[in-house]
């Protein structure tokens, strides 16, 4: 197991492009967006009336 | 009186995130949500964005509400944000900066009898979070789709308490429309979330430890958070103090990284000795923990 563990930092830079990547993919798609359109209405199911 | 001050350091920092994080004080009095272009930001905690205050995004709503869209898209925005979160301080937004955790939290100092779960149950339902995340929240709303190919957010319709304390309820009270519309759906979430309530005054943030999908995902990833624990094997004196300590009944000698601890820093305060210590992944790595046999 602490062979594995020498591994983590690079795991972990390795994880955080990754994370980089699809938050710039997301953007670039337009998932801003529908995070938005979503998040400014009421959620009925959130509420409990959905 | 430097103690006091660290027990009370946590505390402010909690009520200061959850203000900053439900700034839009209006919305409570005029019974309507904040919808400015800031909503669209995922923010690292569970704080329902159809709280009246709120001023972002729940990333396990945002995640949902994707997945439950017309086609089932993958919301590549908002897993990026939850992997940022999860491997910058990961369970520290749950200990630190959560609204509903601090809620829990405080409920917990409310001075009645505690109780205690049986170790195995309580290993057994460690893992429910688990469960919470993958079919609650991913798989439910993925692919138990209806005729127009869309579902709905399983976790926020169900489970989450604190949509229904931080939305519904504000909401109900000050806003006609969703007074009117509240049903069987309603009174489900409300007695699950008053039950919660009232476990919270038994057990420390039993939401956090048994049914939280956020919290599951941040553990995931607790051995890989930049922002991690590690104890000093020279100067630990395995006196339990720490384990005695963590009311999310981690041993941090033996896992500092468990993916059970929350970064409260309980057990750095109870150590004598100051082995436990903030680190980086970075950091040394043969100093992470002390195992079973050591004995010095």
């Amino acid at each position: 197991m602490k062979k594995f563990s020498a591994l983590y930092p690079l795991l972990t830079a390795a994880l955080l492009l990754i994370a980089a990547f699809l938050i710039c993919f997301g953007l670039a798609n337009d998932e801003f967006k529908r995070v938005l359109s979503k998040a400014a209405s009421i959620c009925l199911e959130c509420i409990g009336i959905g | 009186m430097k103690n006091t001050k660290k027990r009370f350091f946590r505390p402010i920092i909690q009520l200061l995130s959850t203000l900053a994080l439900n700034l839009n004080i209006t919305g409570f009095a005029e019974g309507s949500i904040y919808t400015g272009h800031f909503k669209g930001v995922c923010i690292p905690v569970l704080n329902c964005y159809s709280c009246p205050g709120a001023l972002g995004a729940c990333p396990i709503g945002a995640l949902q509400s994707s997945f439950a869209a017309i086609g089932g898209k993958i919301a590549y925005y908002v897993l990026g944000m939850l992997l940022l979160f999860a491997l910058t301080l990961g369970r520290f937004f749950c200990g630190w900066l959560c609204p509903f955790g601090a809620l829990q939290g405080l409920l917990h100092k409310v001075p009645v009898r505690k109780a205690e779960i049986p170790k195995r149950a309580d290993a057994a339902l460690r893992y429910l979070k688990y469960a919470v995340l993958v079919v609650l929240v991913v798989a439910l709303p993925l692919f138990m789709r209806n005729g127009v190919d869309m579902s709905a957010p399983y976790f926020c319709k169900w489970l989450c308490p604190a949509g229904t304390l931080e939305g519904g309820v504000p909401l109900a009270l000050t806003n006609e429309m969703v007074r009117g519309a509240l049903g069987a759906q309603f009174a489900w979430k409300l007695s699950l979330a008053v039950g919660i309530v009232v476990l919270c005054l038994f057990l420390y943030r039993p939401f956090c430890k048994y049914l939280c999908p956020l919290g599951a995902f941040y553990g995931l990833f607790s051995k890989l958070s930049l922002y991690r624990y590690a104890v000093d094997s020279n100067a630990c004196t395995q006196c339990g103090a720490c384990r005695r300590a963590c009311k999310m009944g981690v041993d941090p000698m033996r896992e500092p990284n468990s993916r059970e601890c929350i970064r409260c820093g309980d057990c750095k305060r109870a150590c004598p000795v100051g082995a436990l210590k903030n680190s980086t992944c970075f950091g040394e790595q043969k100093q992470d923990s002390i195992k079973k046999g050591d004995v010095r």
